[in-house]
């Protein structure tokens, strides 16, 4: 399991590499810093021993690894709107975020295994044909298309639920503020969750019933059943822990994808992330904060992959044995 | 010894959109007691069906439509889910037949032994374990306290199939239903599983339906037979008369067709045709497309199983002597010739 554990990660750090030298490559071509770093009335000369100051004449590869260290420091340069480091800006906007996207994944998983497991076992009853189109509809809909008709809905007509921001919220840490913990910021969490949730939840639900489906076809099933186990426990251990694999790993893409993707949604609600900050960054040209947006979800997105390749070592044994051989 | 199990007229039959077929039809056979049975035949013959039904365990569309299942005196038929599966993996257990994925992958060993335990009455863990590896021990699987905590990769497949006759023994059942035990596995260790299961039957005198396609393996450890074929039992009786001299021509096919009743070189015996799928079975004999003494009569009546005179077995044909008169044999040669040019075909 140690094995395996570390091979994961030395993976991990060559897919960062990868990741970062597609950002800076996209920071080289895309704007001049000097330029935006100083103003009209600075001569030719001083450019250029701006330019020779600040190491920017150096072959690309060595300008890649001064990055790269500077990264590792947690320097990933200054955003030119914000006049703060590009790490901190986007730090202090990954809690709203995360936040929606744990109340997402949250939702996601409450509704799909249960009504995965109910369609897999009842495949023709009216409820499961009924929840399977409505997947259907639910994953065809753009999500900023259910935002809004959510908005109209809760907001507008019914005057339920308030349509932007994040509400009232607690510090609970230095530099978290959470939405978690007041009435009001769980109200502003409602809409952007269920909304996101929509995209999500009818994929995790067909992948759910696939798999189950699958694993009741089986002997270990079949046997179970004739060891005269109760049907609860053949179902929930014998064939629900089978369908965990497939599950977590596409769980696990889907879930840095939901971190990476919530711009749509954040849009929407005004929700203040690292979404919304991402559009902006673009609207405003803000080269270093949208390389360092790219970067850190990159980042985000290959622990998450680990955390679950590891996850899947620990459900699957044979995985753990594949990897202590090598 | 006492009468274990009596299946009567049982009929199974599998549920479509309109009309329904039937696996298995008025099959009946007993089992005293500590008594082995063969179910033999090819495959979609209808005899994992019938093992299956016996624990109300055949899947869906399928359902038991008439007959009756008496166990240790109590019906079996018309039992309620839970009623079942009190006597299901405790009173009658079953051995599948491919090691590999008969066993969860995802659980221990020991997960799979306890909780068949724990199903089947109030054991504490530590209790169930110490049956576990009794039983283990007993399949000669070495050092079982270790092994309880293994998957199932981590064991060959001989292995596996000594866990799941391990698993098969744990409530001491009466009955074992043992569903091509040894088909999956090399030939070497075929042997071996057999001898065990067969050892283990006679240790606690229990019962053992033996459902296979292998008439070798049947008649060395079975005591009787029953031929099934297209969802009917054509012959049975005692292995040993059965064996070694058929009345049947489905089962004299069968035996001929035997490996070793060839001498080495000659081309093996083959039955000629394939056993007719549920949803064309031929009126009159089941078997009379196939049957190389087939007369007329065999393409209209359907013959039932009855004693054979001199015999102690019960045949369903009305090719044996003393059952037809002359006339009735007429064309038997004729269809033989057809037969033979039908299957020249499409081989």
């Amino acid at each position: 399991m140690f094995a395996f554990i570390i091979r994961r990660v030395f993976q991990a750090l060559i897919v960062m590499l990868i990741i970062s030298l597609l950002g800076f490559a996209i920071k080289q071509s895309v704007g001049d810093p000097v330029r935006e770093i100083t103003g009209i009335s600075v001569s030719a000369e001083e450019r250029d021993a701006l330019r020779e100051k600040l190491g920017l004449n150096d072959p690309f590869l060595v300008q890649w690894v001064r990055f790269l260290d500077r990264a590792v420091h947690g320097d990933l340069g200054n955003s030119f709107y914000f006049k703060r480091p590009a790490f901190d800006v986007i730090l202090s906007k990954a809690p709203a975020t995360l936040e929606l996207v744990f109340a997402t994944a949250l939702l996601v998983i409450l509704f799909s295994v249960p009504i995965g497991i109910y369609a897999a076992v009842r495949p023709n009853a009216w409820p499961a044909r009924f929840l399977m189109g409505a997947s259907i509809v639910g994953v065809s809909i753009p999500v900023f298309l259910t935002a809004i008709l959510l908005i109209y809905i809760f907001s507008v007509t019914l005057g339920w639920l308030p349509s932007f921001g994040r509400g009232e919220l607690i510090e609970i840490f230095p530099g978290w503020k959470s939405g978690f913990f007041t009435w009001d910021g769980l109200a502003h969490l409602v809409m952007p969750s269920v909304a996101l949730t929509t995209i999500m939840l009818p994929l995790f639900i067909r992948l759910v019933r696939a798999e189950m489906k699958e694993a009741l076809e089986t002997e270990y099933v079949k046997f179970a059943r004739a060891k005269g186990l109760r049907p609860s426990r053949v179902l929930l251990l014998h064939a629900f822990k089978n369908t965990l694999l497939p599950v977590i790993t596409v769980g696990g893409v889907q879930l840095g994808i939901l971190i990476a993707f919530t711009i749509l949604t954040e849009t929407v609600f005004q929700w203040k992330g690292m979404g919304s900050m991402f559009i902006e960054s673009i609207e405003r040209a803000d080269t270093s904060l949208t390389v360092a947006y790219m970067v850190f979800v990159g980042f985000i997105f290959v622990v998450v992959n680990t955390i679950v390749d590891v996850i899947y070592g620990l459900v699957n044994p044979m995985v753990r044995v594949a990897g202590g051989r090598s | 010894m006492g009468q274990l199990l009596a299946v009567k007229d049982l009929t199974v039959k599998f549920a479509l959109r309109r009309s329904s077929l039937t696996a298995v039809n008025n099959v009946s056979f007993s089992l005293s007691r500590g008594e082995r049975m063969g179910l033999v035949g090819e495959s979609g013959a209808g005899k994992s069906v019938t093992g299956f039904s016996l624990i109300n365990l055949i899947s869906k569309p399928g359902y038991i439509d008439t007959g009756s299942i008496l166990f240790e005196g109590r019906e079996l038929t018309g039992l309620s889910d839970e009623e079942i599966r009190q006597i299901r993996g405790n009173r009658i257990t079953m051995i599948f037949q491919d090691p590999m994925m008969t066993l969860n992958p995802v659980l221990t060993i020991g997960t799979q032994m306890v909780e068949t335990l724990k199903a089947h009455g109030n054991i504490s863990t530590r209790k169930a374990e110490a049956v576990a590896i009794d039983k283990l021990r007993l399949v000669q699987i070495p050092s079982p306290e270790k092994r309880l905590r293994q998957y199932p990769h981590e064991f060959s497949g001989g292995m596996r199939q000594r866990i799941v006759i391990a698993i098969a023994l744990l409530t001491e059942p009466a009955l074992i239903i043992a569903d091509e035990p040894t088909t999956a596995l090399d030939v070497t260790i075929q042997a071996e599983i057999m001898d065990l299961l067969i050892t283990l039957c006679d240790l606690s005198k229990m019962g053992l339906i033996l459902i296979t396609h292998d008439l070798g393996v049947v008649s060395e450890v079975t005591e009787k037979i029953a031929v099934m074929y297209a969802g009917k039992i054509v012959e049975s009786g005692p292995t040993r008369s059965i064996i070694s001299d058929p009345s049947h021509p489905y089962t004299k096919g069968l035996v001929k067709a035997i490996p070793g009743n060839i001498p080495p070189g000659e081309p093996l015996h083959q039955i000629p045709g394939m056993m007719p799928t549920l949803t064309d079975i031929p009126a009159g004999c089941s078997f009379h497309p196939r049957c190389e003494y087939a007369g007329n009569i065999c393409t209209t009546q359907i013959p039932d199983l009855a004693p054979v005179p001199s015999r102690q077995s019960n045949v369903a044909c009305h090719m044996i002597s003393g059952r037809l008169a002359p006339s009735d044999i007429g064309s038997a040669a004729r269809r033989k010739r057809q037969t033979a040019i039908a299957e020249e075909l499409p081989a």
